[in-house]
């Protein structure tokens, strides 16, 4: 019976160090800090900012009727401001009906196929980034807020397994370079700590806006690993640990990054 | 019709001096740059933006390849009379746009 | 086969130009002798900001700003800008007037690699005005393949 209250009682002691520490001590950045002043001023400035061109976008095709069904997303969801507040800050999520997660991009797609009858848009077309970003800006300035669900766990533990696994020619892992190598220099840039913060972003090594998931790959070509495909459940499985390692930081989108 | 976004007054003081900043949706492929099957993409930029208020030009730019994707232009301009402000792209493949801001000089 | 043969045969492939046209400090000169013509322009009044060091060379930050009272009688007419080693020397050039207020332009633009800027600007005495930066482009360290 003590023995038992010691225990709890030095759980709460934990507990509590361990929120306080939360609290007290964040040393996490978002790749934001890490950017020189000119290019935070780009992200910064809305009518600077090259993603609040796919914003704008995205914001036509909510209102624009497309598939056999002739519906809109504003058809079922209304104005985004409200009804699509907080959705990129605890994606990706279980859909009803299903027990595999999506992310916000496969969450889109689902509404076309089922609600609006329409074809799946590709991983990367235009419009499909141009939803995703104009659903996930209405997230921006909230903090990334995964959602209590056990059916999330052993997808996340997968993307967790991932994130620390060495893959490649290179032989390393996403840990390796961005947890233990995070804020040093490779080739002159700064080694971000990969925090999910403003996707779809406006990389501009890219000059168009992109998923995660082409990011990711981005990294998977640069420890010269075989990248998966664009709809593979990997990439969903590493946004939920990524995302539930990034809990509490506030979301950019659309993020501006080198 | 191309995303534009464009920041610019609704209202000025006149004779006030007022910058005018836009951005357009464009990929500015230069011409230089092979594509996945190894040929050449060819070149498809915006070649000219201007600005005339009330018809009158008050800047002008001719852009190159060199001008980075989805153009971002920044002038300014003295707040004569109110009035519409038109900003319109040109360049290869027939491209077109255009955009009419209204500012009310007081 | 001859040995030398062999090496100067592929030292003549390897030395063929790869692209069919690049910027080099001789074609900027060039390109700026067709604005300026025989004049020399003169170093000063003219403010070229983009930064010393960017992240990426696609995207880069310039402004030119030009003490200037922007009036009839004493105004900036055109702001060239130009690099050494893009594929083309020309950026952009712009023209402007009186109705400027402010001679001040802004843009993006992309630098293949580490170099100088020039620009040019010509006010409307005839005169031709310069500034240059350099500027160190770093590369990511995980780039794409293909877009």
């Amino acid at each position: 019976m003590t023995g038992r209250l010691l225990a709890i009682g030095l759980a709460l002691v934990f507990a509590a160090s361990y929120a306080a520490a939360q609290v007290g001590a964040d040393k996490r950045r978002s790749g934001y800090q890490d950017m020189g002043e000119a290019l935070q001023k780009m992200q910064d400035d809305d009518t600077a900012n090259p993603g609040m061109l796919f914003v704008q976008l995205g914001g036509q095709l909510w209102n624009r009727a497309v598939g056999a069904a002739d519906k809109s997303c504003a058809d079922c969801h209304g104005a985004a401001a409200v009804s699509m507040k907080g959705v990129a800050a605890r994606y990706p999520a279980i859909p009803g009906g299903s027990d595999r997660p999506v992310d916000l991009e496969g969450r889109i797609n689902l509404c076309r196929t089922e609600q609006q009858k329409a074809d799946r848009l590709p991983p990367e077309n235009r419009d499909l980034l141009a939803l995703t970003v104009y659903v996930a800006h209405q997230s921006r300035d909230l903090q990334i807020a995964p959602p209590y669900d056990p059916r999330l766990d052993a997808f996340r533990q997968e993307g967790a397994e991932i994130y620390r696994r060495r893959q490649g020619q290179l032989n390393l892992s996403c840990a390796i370079c961005h947890d233990d190598n995070a804020g040093k220099k490779l080739a002159g840039i700064v080694i971000p700590e990969a925090h999910p913060t403003g996707y779809p972003i406006y990389r501009l090594e890219w000059q168009a806006l992109g998923s995660l998931k082409r990011r990711l790959r981005n990294c998977l070509v640069g420890i010269r690993a075989e990248a998966w495909p664009l709809d593979a459940p990997e990439y969903v499985a590493l946004e939920l640990y990524l995302m539930q390692r990034a809990r509490g930081l506030k979301l950019e989108t659309p993020a501006v990054r080198p | 019709m191309s995303n534009i976004l464009v920041n610019a007054p609704k209202t000025a003081r006149r004779g006030a001096v007022i910058e005018i900043k836009a951005l357009i949706m464009h990929p500015m492929e230069t011409g230089f740059r092979p594509g996945p099957n190894g040929r050449i993409i060819p070149r498809n930029i915006i070649e000219r933006f201007t600005a005339t208020w009330n018809g009158a030009e008050i800047f002008a730019m001719d852009m190159s390849p060199a001008i980075a994707a989805n153009p971002f232009v920044s002038f300014f301009a003295e707040a004569k009379e109110s009035g519409t402000v038109v900003l319109r792209w040109t360049g290869d493949e027939g491209f077109v746009a255009e955009q009419r801001v209204d500012i009310a000089v007081e | 086969m001859d040995r030398r043969l062999f090496l100067a045969g592929t030292a003549a492939v390897v030395f063929v130009p790869l692209s069919p046209a690049t910027a080099t400090p001789d074609a900027m000169a060039e390109a700026i002798r067709k604005i300026v013509g025989t004049a020399t322009p003169t170093e000063g009044r003219v403010k070229l900001d983009v930064p010393p060091l960017v992240e990426n060379g696609s995207t880069v930050p310039l402004t030119v700003s030009v003490d200037s009272p922007m009036t009839e009688a004493d105004h900036v007419k055109a702001i060239h800008v130009f690099n050494e080693k893009n594929p083309q020397p020309n950026i952009f050039s712009a023209r402007l007037g009186p109705r400027s207020g402010k001679a001040i332009v802004g843009t993006r633009i992309k630098l293949g690699d580490s170099q100088r800027i020039v620009a040019i600007v010509e006010t409307s005495d005839g005169k031709f005005w310069s500034a240059g930066a350099d500027v160190i482009v770093t590369l990511a360290a995980c780039l794409e393949e293909s877009p």
